[in-house]
């Protein structure tokens, strides 16, 4: 077990200065979130031609300030610096999102009035913090908080930060910014900010709920556990349930991610048993490789062929077979099939759920399959078996055209990784995966006190 | 499979591999038709060969273990392989059957001049993959991954036409196997939280009996769980997906609705029977009789609705239903003579069974007909197809020359000591046995009646009938099936010991790993 490594900003020793630390969980999380960057930014260059020539430059330059924020968010320390990264992160996704334009101007201003109401709750909840204890390194709070429990201000702190950040995560009911902005937004800006930008807010609750406050207080004074558990099971189901309605691909996937972060919340509410927030961690990165390929598929799609309904998609196992392959092994893990990495969240969430009595859960994760096998095969269905109306068995070839390779490529990069990084899940295999979990989720739980 | 010999070998895996490689190449391929057939071909004969070099150590109460991944991120649960006399019976048939099935498929697509085979062999070859891994499995984990390999699979195959209808049917398939899916996964998470272990254990998981009584109605639960999660094999009321699934192509229907996805089915429920609850367990939950009233109820209720079918395959469909609860109710007497007659039902019910739908295959090609009322006088133009459906379907019914026989004499045996040795009760399913029987002959005599001693309507006069059989391809692999299904029976009577001692002796060793008590003659 390696220790933490600490960056003083500017030489400042905390808790008076700016820390940054990186531990297991950060590194974690930061690997994943900058490993599906870097993806996209390959991904982006094709796509971004294409659908905003006039605006490669801005692009580039507002995609870089949102990756900056976005690692900002993983390695600080500091409750009021991730803030400040929080926002830098947010401006720059409106940012992209709307420069789309035409309807995207809609769901970016949507984003900014939730996205900022989200900011404001997280800030009163920094504020407070600040005004009881007078400190902002997470570290430095955990220290100070303890005696503070029963205090009021505290408790207030700590709901607005939840509050606050499940704005940020879409977490079913607040969710209502997000299926436009992932529907509307460039293709590669759907695939950053789905894939990478959700991860990054549950870091920043997951870093909350047990760096800045401890499991004890979450047992003790203030139990929303179950409250967080059942909102997320919830959100598993009715976000399956209005994904199932839509009949636009990426608002689909929209709403299937509304039902993902129910997953890896579900895991967060249920962290007092063994397996809780093994589910979790695992889900953030088995939903950022899953979900970015599934976006990226629907961006290569709308690139070479404009279509975005997916009762158009017939014979586009034919037209795009790298595409839609990848999209099937990504529909796959989705489903939960083994032995992709959704199977894994899978048995993990099962496991948690039995262990805590909870047969509800159970039955929302094991129903959720089901759901997402609706709304998912109903796809692959389409882009492979489906004949278009009126038309016989093998009346005409369809010829091969395919997205460019440079679009093609990391979807089917993220695609066969839920398979492979399924496999060595399940495996147990000598990777540093399962050991850098392990070890974020003892330092998150254990002592409460994992960042500095 | 925890006690005795263990042999560590990495035959499963390449056994496995065999198809998963196929796959690959048949994809690569897909442009050469001649050399896509033959990678399906060689992995069929490589696979046998690997599976069936393991029956000498099994012979030798060993266990044939690979365990790929001996500490998975579950503590307690392996994932690999380990092959023991059960499993391989299993492996044995459906890789045999993989072969023939694989010539029988080039005759079949290519003389109907079938879209999209390379899917069609792809899929294939994955089915077979699952199907493989589910028998050589060492837990319920491995099991569960093969399980849902070979669900997602077959899906392409099942639709294969394209036409809504297919795809209709589709969907049903996969609402109800996937359903079943997640019971089955609950079921298992279940038994890995309550015990530590999903191994299969020779006379069950001793953790699971050691509960104590608290637990029971958690356990009688659980096992209904893992019965749901079994509805591949097709037990009633979830039966309705298999005649649905019989638009697939013949081939299709064949093998993996005859044996690889409906056995995957009922050798899952042996398995759950036998070695993770295992008997003592079963009798003192009064599991076993409920299972049993269940296979009961299946076998007669299927064999009515087989009456009323006009379409040949649907009939057969049916038919598998209930030969399927033949095995279950096999296992769930939970006496020696019940497990050795439903262990001995999975290979003979799957070369008979086979033989009758390649039959159906190969009538369809030749003459079109599918329906069993436009069937007359079909035995004069395909005298040999006739034969070898009119020999398989004695066997259904119990009737030598066909090997049915035996497994079905060992069933009333089973059912007879059962009612000597568990209750007066189980003397009902003797007598279920018998009326099954007798309704299987009621629905399969006037097929054969039909083909062999009815004119076909507007003949008049005797005409000279040509004879016109199915294409080699076609007609050499269901002979093999149906001289298999006679040579076994013979074998077996007439103390021969040419090749079906082989079977007999697996399920001899099978039956000891479940009980020791039951190691007599």
């Amino acid at each position: 077990m390696r220790e933490p490594i600490h960056y003083w900003l500017g030489g400042w020793a905390p808790p008076w200065g700016i820390e940054y630390v990186v531990d297991a969980f950060n590194a974690y999380v930061l690997v994943i979130v900058l490993f599906v960057c870097l993806l996209t930014a390959i991904y982006a260059k094709r796509s971004i031609e294409k659908e905003m020539p006039h605006k490669i430059v801005p692009f580039y330059v507002v995609f870089q300030l949102l990756v900056t924020g976005l690692c900002g968010i993983i390695v600080t320390g500091d409750i009021f610096n991730l803030y400040v990264f929080l926002e830098i992160a947010s401006l720059a996704a409106y940012a992209l999102i709307a420069a789309a334009g035409g309807r995207s101007l809609k769901a970016s201003y949507n984003y900014v009035i939730m996205g900022s109401i989200g900011a404001c709750f997280y800030l009163l909840g920094v504020g407070f913090l600040y005004s009881v204890t007078g400190s902002l390194n997470m570290h430095d709070l955990s220290l100070l908080l303890p005696p503070l429990y029963e205090n009021k201000v505290v408790q207030a702190a700590f709901v607005f930060f939840v509050v606050g950040i499940s704005i940020k995560m879409a977490l079913f009911p607040l969710h209502i910014w997000q299926p436009d902005a992932y529907t509307y937004a460039p293709s590669a800006v759907s695939v950053i900010i789905a894939a990478a930008m959700s991860k990054v807010s549950i870091y920043a609750f997951i870093r909350v709920l047990f760096s800045v406050f401890t499991t004890e207080f979450i047992q003790i004074y203030l139990p929303i556990d179950t409250t967080i558990s059942w909102i997320a099971a919830i959100a598993i189901i009715m976000g399956s349930v209005i994904a199932i309605m839509q009949t636009n691909l990426k608002r689909m996937l929209a709403y299937s991610s509304v039902s993902q972060i129910g997953y890896i919340v579900l895991g967060v509410g249920l962290y007092s048993t063994q397996w809780g927030l093994y589910g979790a961690l695992i889900h953030i990165l088995n939903h950022a490789i899953t979900k970015g390929c599934l976006f990226m598929v629907a961006g290569a799609i709308i690139y070479r062929t404009g279509l975005r309904s997916i009762k158009d998609f017939e014979g586009l196992g034919k037209k795009m077979p790298y595409t839609c392959a990848a999209f099937t092994l990504a529909a796959l893990s989705m489903i939960g099939v083994p032995p992709t990495v959704g199977f894994i969240t899978k048995l993990y969430l099962v496991l948690a759920s039995l262990e805590a009595v909870e047969y509800v859960y159970v039955g929302v994760i094991l129903a959720s399959t089901l759901l997402n096998l609706v709304y998912f095969w109903r796809v692959i269905d389409r882009m492979y078996f489906v004949r278009k109306e009126g038309e016989e068995e093998g009346e005409k070839e369809i010829r091969k055209d395919e997205a460019p390779a440079s679009m093609v490529l990391p979807a089917i990069i993220l695609g066969s990784l839920c398979v492979i990084v399924g496999l060595l899940w399940l495996a147990g295999a000598e990777t540093p995966l399962l050991p850098i979990v392990d070890q974020a989720v003892n330092a998150l739980l254990g002592t409460g006190v994992a960042a500095p | 499979m925890t006690e005795g010999l263990i042999v560590s070998s990495y035959i499963p895996l390449f056994a496995i591999l065999c198809p998963a490689t196929a796959a690959v190449l048949i994809l690569l391929s897909s442009k050469r038709p001649n050399v896509r057939e033959s990678w399906t071909i060689i992995a069929g004969i490589l696979q046998f060969s690997l599976i069936a070099s393991m029956i000498p150590t099994v012979l030798d109460k060993k266990v044939v273990q690979c365990l790929l991944f001996p500490q998975t991120m579950f503590e307690g649960i392996a994932f690999g392989f380990k092959v023991d006399a059960f499993g391989l019976i299993f492996a044995l048939t459906a890789s045999f059957l993989w072969i023939l099935v694989s010539f029988y498929s080039i005759g079949y697509m290519r003389s109907l001049k079938e879209h999209a085979q390379t899917r069609y062999y792809f899929c294939f070859a994955i089915a077979i993959f699952g199907a493989i891994g589910v028998a050589m499995s060492a837990n319920l984990l491995s099991m569960y991954v093969f399980f849902e390999i070979l669900t997602v699979s077959t899906y392409p195959l099942v639709i294969h036409e394209q036409s809504e209808e297919a795809i209709r049917a589709g969907h049903k398939y996969f609402a109800y196997l996937l359903t079943a899916g997640v019971f089955l996964l609950f079921a298992i998470m279940m038994t890995y939280y309550l015990t530590g272990t999903t191994d299969f254990t020779n006379g069950g998981i001793k953790a699971l009996a050691e509960l104590g009584s608290a637990y029971k109605l958690t356990l009688i639960i659980l096992f209904f769980c893992f019965l749901l999660g079994f509805m591949k094999a097709a037990w009633m009321p979830f039966h309705s997906w298999l005649p649905t699934a019989m638009i697939a192509p013949t081939p299709v229907s064949a093998l993996l609705h005859a044996v690889a996805v409906v056995k995957a089915g009922v050798f899952g429920i042996v398995r759950i029977v036998c070695y993770i609850y295992g008997v003592e367990l079963m009798t003192s939950l009064y599991l076993g009789l409920a299972l049993a009233c269940i296979a009961g109820f299946t076998m007669i209720v299927a064999n009515l609705f087989a009456i009323a079918q006009d379409n040949l395959k649907r009939r057969l469909a049916y038919s598998t239903i209930n030969q399927l609860s033949y095995i279950i109710l096999g296992a769930a007497l939970l006496t020696q003579d019940g497990v050795r007659g439903a262990m001995m039902h999975i290979p003979f019910h799957g070369f008979m069974k086979i033989t009758l739908f390649l039959c159906a295959g190969a009538i369809m090609v030749v003459t079109g007909k599918k329906n069993i009322s436009e069937m007359a006088g079909i035995g004069k133009t395909m005298p040999v197809t006739m034969l070898a459906f009119t020999i398989t379907a004695f066997g259904m019914c119990g009737i030598p020359p066909a090997v049915g026989f035996i497994s079905k004499w060992y069933l009333c045996m089973g059912s007879y000591e059962a009612f000597r040795e568990i209750s007066p009760v189980m003397i009902a399913f003797l007598f279920v046995l018998l009326i099954a029987s007798l309704l299987d002959v009621v629905y399969f005599f006037p097929i054969i009646h039909t083909a062999f001693f009815k004119k076909p309507e507007g003949e008049a006069e005797e005409v000279e009938v040509k004879v016109k059989e199915a294409p080699l391809f076609m007609l050499i692999p269901l002979s093999i099936t149906a001289i298999f299904s006679v040579v076994f029976l013979l074998d077996y009577i007439l103390g021969l010991n040419v090749i079906s001692m082989y079977i007999y002796e697996l399920v001899r060793v099978a039956i000891v790993n479940v009980n020791p008590e039951w190691a007599m003659p």
